[in-house]
């Protein structure tokens, strides 16, 4: 199954915590799919991101994935989850959850928004990195994802 | 009711049977604990998903639908918006499976609310890898809610 998209795909991490922003970067590189990774701190600068509002988002790509702590300041995953899917221009866009809360109720709460996956991080980081390649395994080697234009 | 220890359920929407019988054969052959059900369309799938809310003695809901597009009376795409459109139903996912490879087919999936969209490899092998993939991701990585 190859791609035939020649652009590198494009994740979007909204993600607080530096640690693990840079525990999925590391992850990403040592697997071996071609993505490039954006990184933002929370709701409000993911929505400005694909929005294209403020300067530093004028030229940014519309991102292929986008994953998603919950836990975060000003808004968090859920609200944000929340805003993408009742957005005809973004709703298309899958957005996997990925956080350190196993609560159930944020796993249904996930779905019930239309996530496309409820990751908890693994503690361990090998456990971790493997995580992260297999979530770049299922959506940019197993699914076919719409083409950019 | 349902708890995590039972194997997760599919439910397969097909109505070609020598794709089923490939999905099976490949269920089997991962040794994935899962249980397959198999409808041929969506209208089908609809009365399945409704009789198991209504009855109290049937096994739940579904943890994952496989869906093919291309299918008599209600197709891919109408079951999908169906789905998405009933709360009771809306946080089951939904990952099609498909010959198509078409560009507008995939992006009106994904906006339907697909979680998944892969099209059917025509070698045997690689069609049984792929679906060893999906379960992996579903069901090993993933975490899926209850189911009651």
């Amino acid at each position: 199954m190859i791609h035939d998209n020649t652009a590198p795909f494009d994740i979007l991490l909204v993600e607080d915590e530096p640690a693990d922003a840079h525990l999925v970067r590391s992850a990403l590189q040592e697997g071996r799919i071609y993505c490039k990774l954006h990184h933002v701190v929370d709701g409000i600068d993911a929505l400005a991101f694909l929005r294209h509002q403020g300067e530093q988002y004028q030229s940014v790509p519309r991102p292929d994935m986008i994953l998603l702590d919950l836990n975060m300041p000003r808004m968090n995953g859920g609200e944000f989850l929340a805003v993408v899917k009742a957005d005809e221009a973004l709703k298309a866009i899958p957005v996997v959850v990925l956080t350190t809360s196993d609560v159930e109720r944020d796993i249904i709460a996930s779905y019930h928004l239309g996530a496309a996956g409820y990751i908890t991080k693994p503690v361990d980081m090998e456990q971790f990195i493997d995580a992260i390649r297999q979530v770049g395994d299922y959506w940019f080697v197993l699914t076919r994802l719409p083409r950019k234009d | 009711m349902r708890s995590r220890s039972d194997p997760f359920q599919i439910l397969l929407v097909e109505d070609e049977s020598a794709d089923v019988h490939l999905v099976r054969q490949a269920l089997k052959e991962g040794e994935v604990d899962c249980s397959l059900q198999h409808v041929v369309d969506g209208f089908e799938a609809l009365e399945f998903l409704r009789r198991q809310v209504e009855s109290e003695r049937s096994p739940g809901l579904p943890d994952l639908i496989l869906l093919d597009l291309n299918m008599p009376r209600m197709n891919g795409r109408e079951f999908l918006a169906a789905v998405k459109a009933d709360v009771r139903f809306v946080a089951i996912p939904v990952v099609v499976l498909s010959t198509s490879a078409v560009e507008r087919d995939i992006s009106q999936a994904f906006q339907l609310g697909a979680a998944g969209y892969i099209t059917k490899p025509a070698d045997m092998n690689e069609f049984f890898s792929s679906i060893h993939q999906l379960c992996r991701y579903w069901f090993a990585l993933a975490r899926l809610p209850k189911g009651d």
